[in-house]
């Protein structure tokens, strides 16, 4: 398929054809001989997010990964151009909390497989990846808007299960994957499905599920004669938590609650795990201390109703105050409706942590390079540098900005045009009355 | 004497002078029957009755000029450079240039927006009020499929923390709906967005109330061991109520008419649906699918009612000409969808292609979040359209968020626009209402300042807020 084909055929019928060229490659395997190629995204304004944008810049693309990245970049002869004059050139967007392949219809329980029956709560063996849906209908919408990449993760319980990021490259799961487990997942708080019934209760689990995790992996052999005491948790589930314990895998935790999110540090600290506070309602209370304890957040800039008890201090300022206070923060959104279809809704958050305070530049790093920091997948998406996976978009303006149009969309170095049932929709009915409908 | 007084009785005396200024039309005054004792004020049911009557007051204000702003008037086209004069709670002058006394407080709105107040017709604030849970869960009567005889405004918690975060984002009136488990659900109550301590103090003087029906999945699924459990039995259901509606109609109406004999039995679920069959109620329909809608619209039509709007709509942009032929709104949101079966086909341009068909698109929340950023659902949705050769202009996009809910409501000659004569609901935007960067800086409700940005002290705190909500200012220490 050839780049750049994807700007003049979006809004017309005539991208119809394309999608099934892009399918067929995907289906007969044809993916590797798509990247094969060069391609050069000239004339844009480049937001690398690594480094200072660059006015009249240049991307260059070969075998799907990014060769070259500034103003004086030559374009070798036979390369693809995309010519992106008077656009802004970003990295693709990543929202880290999506349930993206996991949950197609959220009413209809037969797809959604992102919450385990677990065992007491616990389901830490749960590889939420595994029932990723390649064919989900809601890829395209988040790719269509410039999203690249989002972390799945597991909800439910006190231990969800583990979490990846996935590129949205059409084809098999293996090769969306780009790194799994990424996290192990849990709550704290006001969640009362992971079998227990007070705060307190659910930090004594937690600290006796870390400490039968280290005794297991020191007492494995006598483990498996029957020979240690019964430990809190299945198997399975001891094994999974051994990457956290040895502070390999990190614990992304949903707590809003200034005092849990606390106590959530005091956990950290206690238990030697690495931390991700995810949610976060009420981080900017303990802003200073999430700085110290150089633990990110991931939270949104939608949020200020008081909605629950432990959320009385939501508000929209909280990117701000936290990228303020020196914390590594990553923009989700969290405005109503925001999974599913809204997934691509993530820049708008973007746009509006930054009419509360947040800079620009940070908004832009808050949902490309500092989640996949927080990830450990930077060596491959968020940025626009040399050897990484060239997932670019090119913009008509600020990305930020509701006018503005997605014009292409690189996933390893591959334009993806494919419309979305929801594009199809609006082709088939646009006009009155409508081809389509008999009276 | 005392017979004609009961006559009247339930449109209660108006104690306040704004419900004088809305009288209600009163009820037919023949002779009675003296032979028989008269009937207590409760007993009789008189259409327009107003036993919960609004005490909001207009508050005085000080004359105000907002100058040099870029004015969204939802009634004409932009006026760039331009001034609108606020009097005694009403618009008394917009234009390029307004004379206004000296004494007038004089706002700069350079570089500024000012549009009409944003207007929310679809809202649960107050019956699902914050912070969520049982205690404060009363959207939803699920007792019996049909509950017309509940009113919204009996469960409206007024210290709802969710109503200041409303106006803060431009919002001034809003309708708040039962929710959407009922196939009728009961009541609406359209309020001011103003701080009081009863409902009766929000309450937009002289509004219409609306009725609250629901097609589709969620009645079935609520009811599915009792019934209704099928779409067709929601349209039984349905169907089965308007038949008692339209005998309890015909016996009121008579009894009004003549006075003979005892009164019929007071019904207050048939009241209300006999008040919507004399066209003193207005029928708000949850209603997903195009196919239903469809059956909704035959379903009127039998028992001669009207839809004013279809709310949620998902599929409204599949017979958008054929609403635009009846006359019905669809109060929709831009891109919320998916999350059921109903609600799969969900297009973000429906709010363009609707209002390119020529009925009426107005941006609706049912959420307290989705609520403060209607101007950004409104954005979104020109941008679809956008992508599919439906341009819109920002001149028709403010008709989505403020004049088309007011028709809703049936308040679009008191709200909705920035006219001479109209109420002075108007907000001062940072930026243009259409920028993900704009917030709103200050908002004017019949022309007393209502909020103001730069003021925190003067911000709107619930009492619930009070020790509980920390203002939001200040840094992280």
């Amino acid at each position: 398929m050839k780049p750049g084909s994807g700007n003049s055929e979006r809004g017309t019928g005539r991208r119809l054809p394309i999608i099934f060229v892009a399918t067929a490659a995907a289906v007969f395997g044809l993916t590797p001989l798509a990247r094969a190629q060069t391609v050069a995204v000239t004339g844009g304004k480049v937001f690398p997010v690594s480094g200072p944008p660059i006015e009249n810049g240049t991307v260059l693309v070969r075998d799907g990964k990014i060769v070259a990245v500034g103003a004086n970049v030559a374009v070798p002869n036979g390369a693809t151009r995309i010519d992106a004059t008077g656009k802004w050139v970003t990295p693709g967007l990543i929202n880290a909390l999506t349930s993206l392949g996991v949950a197609e219809i959220n009413a209809v329980p037969a797809t959604v497989d992102r919450t385990a029956r677990g065992d007491s709560g616990v389901a830490a063996s749960f590889p939420v990846w595994e029932g990723i849906n390649p064919a989900s209908t809601l890829f395209a919408p988040a790719r269509n808007e410039g999203v690249t990449s989002v972390g799945v993760i597991p909800t439910g319980g006190l231990i969800a299960g583990q979490a990846a990021v996935i590129d949205l490259v059409p084809g098999a799961l293996t090769d969306m994957i780009d790194k799994a487990p990424i996290a192990m997942v849990a709550q704290f708080g006001d969640a009362r499905d992971g079998g227990s019934n007070a705060r307190g209760e659910q930090f004594a689990r937690f600290k006796e599920l870390l400490d039968d995790a280290r005794t297991y992996s020191r007492r494995r052999a006598e483990f498996e004669r029957a020979q240690t005491r019964p430990f809190a948790a299945r198997r399975a589930d001891l094994e999974a938590l051994i990457p956290v314990i040895e502070g390999r895998l990190p614990l992304l935790i949903n707590v809003d609650q200034a005092s849990d999110i606390d106590a959530v540090l005091r956990l950290a600290r206690e238990s030697n795990v690495k931390v991700i506070v995810a949610g976060g309602a009420e981080s900017w209370k303990v802003a200073d201390k999430l700085a110290a304890a150089n633990v990110p957040v991931i939270v949104g800039a939608m949020i200020n109703i008081p909605q629950a008890f432990s959320t009385l201090g939501s508000r929209q300022e909280t990117p701000a105050l936290l990228q303020r206070a020196g914390v590594k923060t990553v923009l989700i959104g969290n405005g109503s409706g925001e999974e599913g279809f809204n997934v691509r809704n993530l820049k708008y958050d973007a746009g509006v942590a930054v009419a509360y305070g947040l800079k620009w530049d940070d908004a832009l790093r808050a949902i490309t390079l500092t989640p996949a920091e927080v990830f450990g997948v930077a060596n491959r998406v968020g940025s626009l540098q040399p050897g990484r996976d060239a997932n670019i978009v090119v913009w008509s303006g600020d990305p930020f900005e509701f006018a503005t149009r997605v014009e292409h969309v690189l996933i390893r170095g591959r334009e993806v045009v494919q419309p979305s049932r929801q594009d199809e929709l609006m082709q088939r009915y646009k006009t009155y009355p409508p081809a389509y409908r008999k009276p | 004497m005392g017979g004609v007084v009961a006559a009247l009785g339930a449109c209660a005396p108006a104690k306040s002078t704004a419900a004088a200024q809305q009288p209600r039309p009163a009820a037919a005054t023949p002779a009675r029957d003296t032979t028989r004792p008269a009937p207590g004020l409760g007993a009789v049911s008189a259409p327009n009755a107003d036993p919960f009557p609004s005490t909001y007051v207009v508050p005085p204000s000080r004359a105000t000029v907002i100058r040099n702003v870029t004015i969204l008037t939802a009634a004409g086209p932009t006026i760039r450079d331009g001034s609108v004069f606020l009097r005694d709670g009403k618009i008394a002058a917009v234009g390029t240039s307004v004379s206004a006394p000296g004494d007038a407080e004089v706002i700069d709105g350079r570089g500024k927006y000012l549009t009409p107040g944003i207007i929310d017709d679809h809202s649960h604030m107050g019956v699902y009020a914050a912070p969520g849970g049982d205690a404060l869960s009363d959207g939803n009567e699920l007792t019996n499929p049909v509950t017309a005889n509940v009113w919204a405004e009996h469960s409206v918690w007024p210290q709802d923390p969710q109503f200041p975060r409303a106006l803060a984002s431009g919002v001034t009136t809003a309708q708040i709906l039962p929710g959407s488990g009922n196939l009728i659900g009961g009541r609406s109550v359209v309020l001011k967005i103003v701080p009081s301590p009863s409902v009766q103090g929000m309450k937009f003087p002289g509004a219409k109330y609306g009725l609250k029906m629901a097609c589709g999945e969620n009645p079935k699924r609520v009811y599915a061991a009792r019934g209704p459990s099928t779409r067709m039995g929601n349209v039984a259901g349905y169907r089965a109520a308007w038949i008692q509606a339209e005998a309890y109609r015909r016996r009121w109406d008579k009894w009004n008419a003549d006075h003979q004999g005892d009164p019929p039995q007071r019904d207050l679920g048939l009241e209300t649906l006999a008040e919507v069959l004399r066209g003193n109620i207005l029928v708000h329909n949850h209603c997903y699918r195009a196919d239903e809608m469809m059956q909704m619209i035959d379903i009127a039509k039998e028992f001669g009612y009207k839809i004013r709007s279809f709310h949620h709509g998902v599929e409204a942009y599949k017979i958008a000409d054929r609403l635009a032929k009846e006359g019905i709104s669809a109060s929709l949101w831009s891109d919320w969808g998916g999350f059921k079966m109903e609600a799969m086909d969900g297009v973000r341009a429906n709010l363009a292609m609707v209002s390119a068909a020529g009925a009426r698109a107005i941006v609706h929340s049912d959420d307290p979040s989705g609520m403060q950023r209607l101007n950004q659902d409104a954005a979104k949705a020109m941008a679809a359209g956008e992508q599919i050769g439906i341009h819109t202009t920002e001149d028709q996009a403010i008709k989505w968020l403020t004049i088309n809910p007011a028709w809703a409501l049936g308040l679009d000659d008191k709200i909705g626009s920035i006219e001479v004569g109209k109420n002075a609901d108007v907000v001062l935007w940072s930026a243009d209402p259409f920028s993900v960067y704009a917030r709103v800086d200050r908002v004017w409700i019949d022309g007393v300042p209502a909020f103001d940005r730069a003021n925190p002290a003067s911000w709107w705190r619930t009492d619930f807020e009070l020790g509980n909500v920390p203002l939001p200012t200040g840094g992280a220490k």
